[in-house]
């Protein structure tokens, strides 16, 4: 086992251990459920209307109606929890006085930052899948697509990631773990609004450029069902750019 | 003919570099050397040009008071914090240029013990060993030597943080012995112990001496008597002597002192043992009948004293040497270091010869 491996068993046995697990996987996948059965209600809904005014079997598209509706809201759902699973990465470490023992053990920091991450992703990687279930039952009894349900969960594995790492940064700036919460949290909120700020300068070279930084326009594209390099690009360059940071925070703090 | 001298001088000194790379405990006979380092934060001087060294075996003793330094030295022993100035070699290795190599060799157990409460003890253990890259069957009887070292086998597979301060003390320990590290940098070992404990994790040590080498920091001077070789007094981030314990209270004492209660002390009492030849001085104690007199040094009065008690029939209760404490020796040392500008007293000669190096 590589020290790397090591790390990555130690957090997941930490992760499940603590409540935190259960309990963010559990609202998470509780406001899932319930998310889908609202879009599929409100599909139903305009399904009997289309037939009540068209007559005979109306036709809706699912893939419209309820996953892409359903994988943008998760956006939002994203952003409040996706903090709460990393707050404790670096802040735990750093408040019970093992991160100076994980520092002056014979590996690389890297190996610290990846083994960190990978724990993470693999829980989140975890609670994605069990939501796998809806489409799988969905599938059972209407006839959709697939093809952007797969795109739609590319893109929340992406932005997951994504939000993660920020998630990985914030925790490794304090060791107080409500503070990295918030850090975090304001952080994804903040690129979320620079979106907004793109909007407002419209089709020009700036308004593109402050848009491309945020996450908004690229997970919308995966979810419209279109694979685009850039915004793998985008996904993979924050996620790098965000654990590089990640790696100059701990290293800095035996300067201090 | 100068072309092959400079041919012959090249090839020599690249010869001589090359394994100079790659190992060189060889070249050093101290498996600790540490010259001339200091660590600011901001304006603030945590340690000022400190310089000592470790040879193989030995045992070392940082002694001083919280904020003196102690800690920050062994941060950055173990390569946690680099140094601002100066240079600390351990088995050879840099500690900021190869700090992987230096934390390989070194076994290391913080202030506070770095234990993680949701494990338990075998599983932390496994974990760390698993870090140092320890495996396979070499893992699990590594695992079940420093367990015994330690005698943790009755909380083996209880979790960490359910166990007490002491328990949480020697896995710490257990920590930093699981790999067999040429040196142990161990920061306060026996904090939070009972006294049963700590005279385990004292024995413990004196048996590791000779083959490992060994820095512990401490504030209770009897500790360091009774199982290091050599002390190292720390005070303001700098070094204010060196020597072995017995040495160092036998240079700091100007004189005896002995310790005597009696059972009856008439008026004349303290007059009468002030007449004894040898004696310098008698101090009347707290309670009454107690004394401290102090003596000359070299001399041991104890019997007269307790001849003149006896023939004055006081009644002598108690009679005892005083030995020099730790707040005596800080208190002459810091005393010292206020007054630099009068002379230097014989005693510290050590601490001298440091200020003027440096």
């Amino acid at each position: 086992m590589t020290p790397v491996q090591a790390i990555i068993a130690k957090e997941l046995r930490g992760y499940f251990v603590s409540p935190i697990v259960y309990v963010v996987g559990a609202v998470f996948l509780l406001i899932f459920g319930l998310l889908s059965y609202l879009y599929v209600g409100f599909a139903g809904a305009q399904a009997i209307q289309l037939m009540q005014m068209q007559g005979g079997m109306a036709q809706i598209n699912l893939n419209d109606l309820v996953f892409r509706n359903l994988f943008a809201s998760m956006r939002i759902v994203l952003v409040i929890i996706l903090p709460i699973l990393t707050m404790r990465l670096f802040a735990e470490e750093r408040k019970l006085r093992t991160f100076e023992f994980l520092m002056t053990s014979p590996i690389r920091i890297n190996d610290i930052i990846v083994g960190k991450f990978i724990s993470v992703f693999l829980i989140y990687l975890g609670l994605i899948g069990l939501t796998m279930l809806v489409p799988t039952v969905l599938m059972l009894f209407s006839d959709f697509d697939w093809n952007p349900v797969w795109t739609g969960y590319m893109g929340m594995v992406l932005l997951g990631a994504l939000f993660l790492s920020v998630g990985l940064f914030a925790s490794a700036l304090t060791e107080n773990q409500i503070v990295a919460a918030f850090v975090s949290f304001g952080m994804l909120l903040t690129i979320w609004l620079i979106a907004g700020l793109g909007n407002l300068f419209g089709d020009t070279t700036a308004g593109r450029v402050i848009s491309y930084v945020s996450y908004m326009d690229h997970y919308d594209r995966l979810l419209r069902g279109l694979i685009d390099t850039s915004d793998l690009v985008y996904f993979g360059s924050g996620l790098a750019l965000m654990l590089f940071l990640t790696h100059r925070v701990v290293e800095s703090t035996r300067w201090k | 003919m100068g072309k092959i001298r400079n041919q012959t001088i090249w090839c020599s000194f690249e010869s001589g570099t090359a394994p100079y790379l790659r190992d060189c405990s060889h070249r050093y006979p101290f498996v600790i050397d540490v010259q001339n380092i200091t660590k600011r934060y901001g304006h603030h001087t945590a340690i000022d040009r400190v310089t000592f060294s470790v040879a193989k075996g030995e045992v070392l003793a940082f002694l001083g008071p919280n904020g003196a330094g102690k800690t920050t030295t062994m941060r950055i022993l173990t390569c946690f914090m680099p140094a601002t100035e100066g240079t600390a070699r351990v088995a050879g290795f840099d500690c900021t240029e190869q700090p992987l190599e230096v934390k390989r060799q070194i076994g290391y157990l913080p202030e506070t013990p770095p234990v993680y409460q949701e494990l338990t003890v075998a599983e932390y253990l496994t974990f760390v060993g698993r870090l140092r890259g320890i495996t396979g069957p070499k893992l699990s009887s590594a695992l079940d030597q420093s367990i015994g070292r330690l005698e943790l086998g009755s909380v083996r597979h209880r979790l960490i943080g359910n166990l007490s301060r002491g328990y949480r003390q020697r896995v710490g320990l257990a920590q930093a012995l699981l790999h067999d590290p040429q040196v142990l940098i161990l920061d306060e070992p026996t904090v939070g112990l009972d006294p049963k404990q700590i005279i385990e994790i004292r024995e413990l040590i004196k048996s590791l001496a000779g083959s490992h080498s060994v820095i512990l920091s401490t504030h209770i001077l009897p500790e360091a008597t009774a199982v290091c070789q050599r002390v190292v007094i720390i005070n303001k981030g700098r070094i204010v002597a060196e020597d072995t314990p017995e040495q160092l209270s036998a240079r700091l004492r100007h004189s005896e002192k002995i310790s005597i209660t009696l059972k009856t002390c008439p008026a004349d009492c303290e007059m009468k043992l002030r007449a004894i030849p040898g004696v310098l001085n008698v101090l009347s104690g707290q309670t009454g009948g107690s004394f401290l007199i102090e003596c000359e040094l070299g001399r041991d009065l104890r019997d007269e004293i307790a001849r003149v008690a006896v023939l004055n029939q006081w009644g002598l209760l108690e009679l005892r040497t005083v030995s020099m404490t730790l707040e005596d020796v800080f208190l002459q040392l810091t005393r010292h270091e206020d007054h630099l500008s009068e002379p230097a007293e014989t005693m510290v000669s050590m601490a001298s010869t440091q200020r003027t190096d440096t």
